[in-house]
């Protein structure tokens, strides 16, 4: 072993023709291409990760990350006992959950039929109207839906002839949350399904044309089973992030009188650590929310992982 | 993805009864998704009341450029659109390159520790140490209110790394690299000369995902760069889009009262909303050919 190379190095790349040695001596340019790039990594992830466990202590800033007194669990008692903390993990969880639900299969309907699509011009245009949403700040999206919603004048009152106040009823949050999100990324979603379904060899369709299969019958016995592992791997993605509903847009359109639903986690970790400065209490407020992601990748991924072998995240 | 042209001659009256079927959907969510821009950008340029009294469903009314105008006569609007500019430009430059140095050695099979190391970027995609521990090291490392706050801790992107480093490893032909080897050419020489102007097509994507997502932020910003000097325009636009508010240089600027105050605030929403999603708008269109092949290229599992 070479001295201060050796970290990164593992037995099972010994049986290369080289000795090993001599291959680190091979890369050493590689390696330094690695050099900020790990830095980066070090300082800016895997020092926070470390930092967590500010979770445990009581942080101050006199003491700093490392310095300040250990106190257990106590922040996490008070999570649990806050007033508000079975409605946010309720919120947080049927808010993804719904998005998973409906907008799980709407990219994959759009990318079977997109694909079938015969006219190649108009297949193009639709595939770039489709994705622009997805190139809007998150920001700009929600001006439109307080726009859109507005109770005097938005489109939506104007069409259906009435003047609610969408964002002050909380029965409407998460119809209006999921609805935009479909909105915005259903057609960006459609891409590698359309990437998946290019590969498909051509002669499978002729040969079922022959047959007198009808295009109901092509997608369904030749594309959907094309499209199998990658739903399942994308499936697995998502309910390993259940717990991620995105800060942004829950933030945005939150108001005082929706918050029984859009009263989520992530928005709670914001406001008590960035907000109030409560460092510690945010902190082991997000790393729950973290761990119980990992839980759920974890979970789902051995279900599917007896489903289809052939599948398995990265 | 040109399979389905050349099959006209076997196509039965069934076959086009499910044609016709097929684009009749595609024109419906087409028409979904296309219509909430264009009713913004018709209204942009209408007179606000006709467009709250609903006389805008298809065609402007009493067309103006007043909204736009007022976009780009209020200082802090074109102080956002400058700062968007400025880290979207310096941005997507350095996540671009930090990209490369990290996916070119990560595709080289023989390097010893490959497989460790792409772990060690890995790991970061699916745990972090979240809001607050980043923010504090942020803070500790002096960046905040520091442009850079936006660039380095988002550190290595992951996901936009593994895309490149598949590319480099199914698209690029070995027999080049190969060639170089045995002509001495050093690693890096290799990089340069030959990785790096024959992976053009997914460098291109990878500008363009990065333009948008520097573009479009505001969350990064809002928390690490303080104070109203150096927030980037969707911030900017909060307080028009989400607080309804008019900033203080409009309401000195406009005579006439309350009333028209109120109908230049309406006005600016929808013009603002243009002016911002329209440059990403329409960059997206001269790449979109190399998506699919880019995430063809992510998705096959090196």
């Amino acid at each position: 072993m070479s001295g201060s190379k050796s970290a990164v190095t593992s037995p099972a790349i010994m049986s290369g023709g080289k000795p090993l040695e001599k291959r680190i001596k091979d890369n050493w340019q590689l390696y330094l291409m690695l050099l900020i790039p790990v830095i980066l990594t070090i300082i800016y992830k895997y020092v926070p990760m470390y930092g967590i466990q500010i979770a445990f202590r009581d942080y101050k800033a006199s003491r700093g990350m490392w310095g300040s007194e250990w106190i257990g669990l106590e922040w996490f008692e008070r999570f649990f006992t806050a007033p508000t903390c079975a409605r946010m993990i309720k919120n947080t969880l049927l808010l993804s959950f719904y998005s998973l639900l409906w907008g799980f299969p709407i990219p994959v309907i759009l990318a079977l039929m997109l694909n079938q699509l015969r006219f190649q011009r108009f297949k193009r245009v639709t595939q770039t109207v489709l994705y622009a949403p997805h190139f809007i700040s998150t920001m700009v999206i929600c001006g439109m839906i307080r726009i859109f919603l507005s109770p005097s004048g938005g489109l939506i009152n104007l069409i259906a002839g009435t003047s609610i106040d969408f964002l002050t009823e909380s029965a409407a949050f998460r119809t209006i949350y999921i609805a935009s999100g479909i909105w915005q990324d259903a057609g960006w979603g459609i891409i590698v399904y359309m990437a998946t379904l290019a590969s498909v060899d051509t002669s499978l369709y002729e040969a079922a044309k022959v047959d007198g299969a009808s295009m109901f019958q092509r997608i369904l016995h030749i594309d959907v089973p094309q499209l199998t592992s990658i739903m399942v791997l994308n499936l697995i993605m998502s309910a390993g992030s259940l717990m991620n509903v995105g800060f942004e847009k829950v933030w945005l359109l939150q108001t005082d009188l929706n918050k029984a639903t859009s009263d989520v986690i992530a928005v709670y970790v914001y406001q008590q650590g960035i907000e109030n400065a409560k460092y510690s209490y945010s902190t082991a407020v997000g790393l729950f929310n973290t761990v119980v992601n990992i839980i759920l990748l974890i979970v789902v991924n051995k279900i599917a992982g007896k489903i289809s072998e052939d599948t398995s995240f990265i | 993805m040109n399979t389905m042209t050349k099959s006209k001659k076997t196509t039965g009256f069934s076959e086009k009864v499910s044609d016709y079927i097929l684009v009749a959907i595609c024109a419906v969510v087409l028409f979904i998704v296309a219509y909430p821009l264009y009713y913004v950008l018709i209204a942009s340029v209408s007179n606000p009341y006709d467009v709250y009294a609903g006389k805008t469903f298809l065609l402007p009314s009493q067309f103006t450029w007043d909204g736009y105008k007022a976009v780009f006569a209020d200082p802090g609007i074109l102080l956002g659109y400058w700062n968007s500019i400025k880290y979207t430009v310096v941005g997507t430059i350095f996540s671009v390159v930090i990209l490369y140095l990290t996916a070119y050695p990560l595709s080289v099979k023989e390097l010893p520790g490959r497989k460790a190391l792409s772990i060690f970027f890995i790991i970061t995609m699916y745990f972090g140490g979240g809001l607050v521990p980043t923010y504090l090291i942020v803070k500790q490392t002096g960046l905040i209110n520091n442009m850079w706050a936006l660039f380095l801790p988002g550190g290595v992107a992951v996901g936009n790394m593994i895309i490149v480093r598949n590319f480099f490893e199914n698209s690029i032909p070995k027999e080049m690299i190969e060639a170089a080897n045995i002509d001495g050419a050093s690693k890096w020489t290799t990089f340069i000369k030959i990785v790096v102007p024959l992976s053009r097509s997914i460098m291109a994507v990878m500008v363009v995902f990065s333009m948008v997502a520097y573009w479009n932020d505001w969350f990064t910003a809002m928390i690490y760069l303080p104070g109203t000097q150096k927030a980037p325009l969707p911030l900017v636009l909060r307080n028009i889009l989400i607080k309804s508010s008019a900033s203080a240089s409009q309401a000195s600027t406009i005579s006439g009262g309350y009333a028209e105050l109120n109908k230049m605030t309406e006005m600016i929403k929808f013009s603002s909303i243009i002016v911002a999603a329209l440059p990403m708008l329409i960059i997206y269109p001269f790449v979109q050919k190399y998506f699919e092949k880019g995430f063809m290229a992510g998705a096959v599992k090196g």
